[in-house]
């Protein structure tokens, strides 16, 4: 199975410990950030194949760097799930229109959360040697 | 049946006022007394001429016969029947809202005051949503509890679902749920203090532009004890007003006073009811006549007692460069949000893009009864003197009128705020409304 890269992007500490603890057991090679003003550039720097982006965080706004990755070539269509602790109608709307790929509203299920990113980015196998 | 056809039932109030017999009203306007018992039963009209005989003879104006004082009671009950739903709908007689009041005044004005009563309800629950969505310590608050039970949430099924954890992954996970079970409840006893700290009015007004305004509005928007020659100092004039319940309440109180202690001197108090009565409130023609700026007439006009002759209740709404409103008088059936920004097609916006262009725009305000105003907009500019490279200091006004000639000019179709707005289909809408249902 191929590695799957990652970046998570929260800055609460308990949430993104258990966040990375059950995607890294799922094979996932999990960094993360904490600091929205410094998000950008680890997309940039990691491109990975998923992002985990909180909509609140310090330094800047989750839908702030959505908007500023989708408006970058390398980025337009880089799968990013929003996470957010105000799971409402606006805001999932708000993430939308920013360009999200999915949207997991605070509190979550873990199984919804793996669920969610391996729609986004399907587990593949490695070739097998020749 | 027309308003002007009560004019009949208040003739016969009047008379009854003042204990004239109907024979003794009839002779004194020319008439029998059975022409006199079938006007003061609407079933003849009474002309122009002849009304202000009957007016002469109960000494009272002929308006007050023509047009009385139902403005209130009616206005309720057209609410109550435009609120009117489902089967009940399509049994209110709209149109015979007249008849009724005349035939059933005592009814008529209980369900006006009942429909009146429960619009004052729908507007305090409208403002305690409202506020329960914007206060930054209840939103601070709650982003806590949802990160700690997001937290939680995970940390315990990682407990339970995952196999094999070993001991030291374990142990931290068990003092993550320590921890946010610390923060839960810690959160949890701020949230509850600060409801428990603030209940009915102090719930109600708690930022000091709120109270700065209670305070104005409890006086009628109107300080007469600035109206003088030699008025007394802000501080002491503000010294007893309870409503200015922090120190920065006051300050605004303080800033107020001394800007109308200017625009008095500039417009004093004889000057311009003399002009209002003459010109009507035409703040264009106010401020020619005296020279003097138009935002010195709005807020002239807008600190008026009610009962100026030829002033309508008017309201006045002013915003700084980014749009945030800094001082709101209210005109009745023109609401004006708590908080955040008002309807981005308000004229007061448009002033802002159009700095120092006068506008005059007629609007109607959305809402179950619409109700169109004349508006009358201006952005200036708030810095003193000449400095050159200075940040631009801008703020825009909005008077707001009752329109003089409501159906005759075409008129912009306004709201509240997006958040409370019915109109639909709406271009400016900036975000979802809870009144209407998304498609």
């Amino acid at each position: 199975m191929l590695q799957r890269n990652v970046l998570l992007i929260e800055d609460e500490p308990n949430i993104a410990e258990a966040i990375r603890f059950i995607l890294q057991r799922r094979g996932w090679n999990v960094t993360t950030e904490t600091d929205g003003a410094r998000a950008v550039a680890q997309v940039d720097g990691l491109s990975p194949d998923a992002v985990i982006l909180d909509m609140m965080l310090p330094g800047r706004s989750g839908l702030e760097i959505l908007a500023e990755l989708r408006a970058r070539d390398a980025h337009v269509s880089r799968p990013v799930l929003m996470l957010t602790a105000r799971g409402q109608e606006r805001d999932r709307q708000a993430a939308h229109a920013a360009g999200a790929t999915g949207f997991l509203a605070k509190p979550f299920a873990n199984a919804d959360l793996i669920c969610v990113l391996d729609r986004m980015v399907p587990p593949v196998s490695a070739p097998s040697p020749e | 049946m027309a308003r002007a056809s009560l004019t009949g039932t208040r003739i016969r109030e009047r008379r009854l006022a003042i204990g004239m017999k109907q024979t003794d009203l009839a002779r004194a306007a020319g008439i029998s007394a059975a022409y006199v018992n079938l006007i003061e039963h609407n079933r003849r009209r009474v002309s122009e001429n002849r009304l202000g005989v009957i007016a002469q003879a109960l000494q009272v104006e002929a308006e007050a016969l023509s047009e009385g004082a139902e403005g209130a009671l009616f206005d309720g009950l057209r609410e109550a029947a435009a609120q009117a739903t489902g089967a009940v709908a399509g049994l209110v007689e709209g149109e015979r809202i007249e008849e009724f009041v005349g035939r059933f005044p005592g009814w008529a004005r209980l369900l006006s005051e009942r429909q009146i009563h429960i619009t004052v309800l729908e507007r305090r629950l409208e403002s305690l949503a409202e506020r329960l969505s914007e206060d930054p310590f209840i939103l601070d608050n709650l982003h806590e509890v949802l990160s700690a039970v997001t937290s939680l949430r995970s940390t315990a099924a990682i407990l339970v679902d995952e196999p094999q954890i070993d001991d030291a992954w374990r142990d931290r996970f068990l003092n993550t749920i320590a921890q946010e079970t610390v923060r839960l409840s810690t959160t949890a006893e701020a949230l509850v203090g600060y409801l428990d700290t603030q209940n009915g009015e102090e719930l109600a007004l708690s930022s000091p532009q709120e109270q700065f305004e209670a305070w104005l509005a409890v006086r009628g928007w109107h300080l007469p004890e600035m109206e003088v020659d030699d008025p007394a100092p802000p501080d002491a004039l503000i010294a007893d007003a309870a409503e200015l319940a922090s120190g920065a309440a006051r300050d605004l109180a303080r800033e107020y006073l001394r800007q109308r202690r200017l625009d008095i001197d500039a417009l004093p108090y004889a000057d311009i009811c003399a002009a209002v009565a003459e010109l009507g409130a035409d703040p264009g023609a106010i401020a020619a006549r005296f020279g003097i700026d138009l935002p010195a007439v709005f807020r002239r006009l807008a600190g008026l007692p009610s009962g100026v002759e030829g002033l309508p209740p008017l309201g006045l709404v002013v915003c700084d460069a980014a749009g945030a409103m800094i001082f709101r008088k209210p005109a009745p059936g023109f609401g004006l949000p708590r908080f955040g920004a008002g309807c981005p097609l308000w004229p007061l916006y448009e002033a802002l893009s159009r700095p120092m262009q006068p506008l005059r725009r007629v609007v109607d305000m959305a809402g179950r009864v619409p109700q169109r105003f004349d508006t009358y907009a201006i952005c200036n500019s708030k810095s003193s003197g000449m400095c050159f490279d200075a940040p631009a200091h801008i703020e825009a006004m909005m008077l707001i009128l009752p329109a003089r000639n409501s159906a005759s000019s075409p008129a912009r179709a306004v709201g509240e705020t997006c958040r409370i707005c019915p109109r639909a289909n709406c271009a400016a809408r900036r975000e979802t409304s809870l009144l209407v249902t998304p498609d």
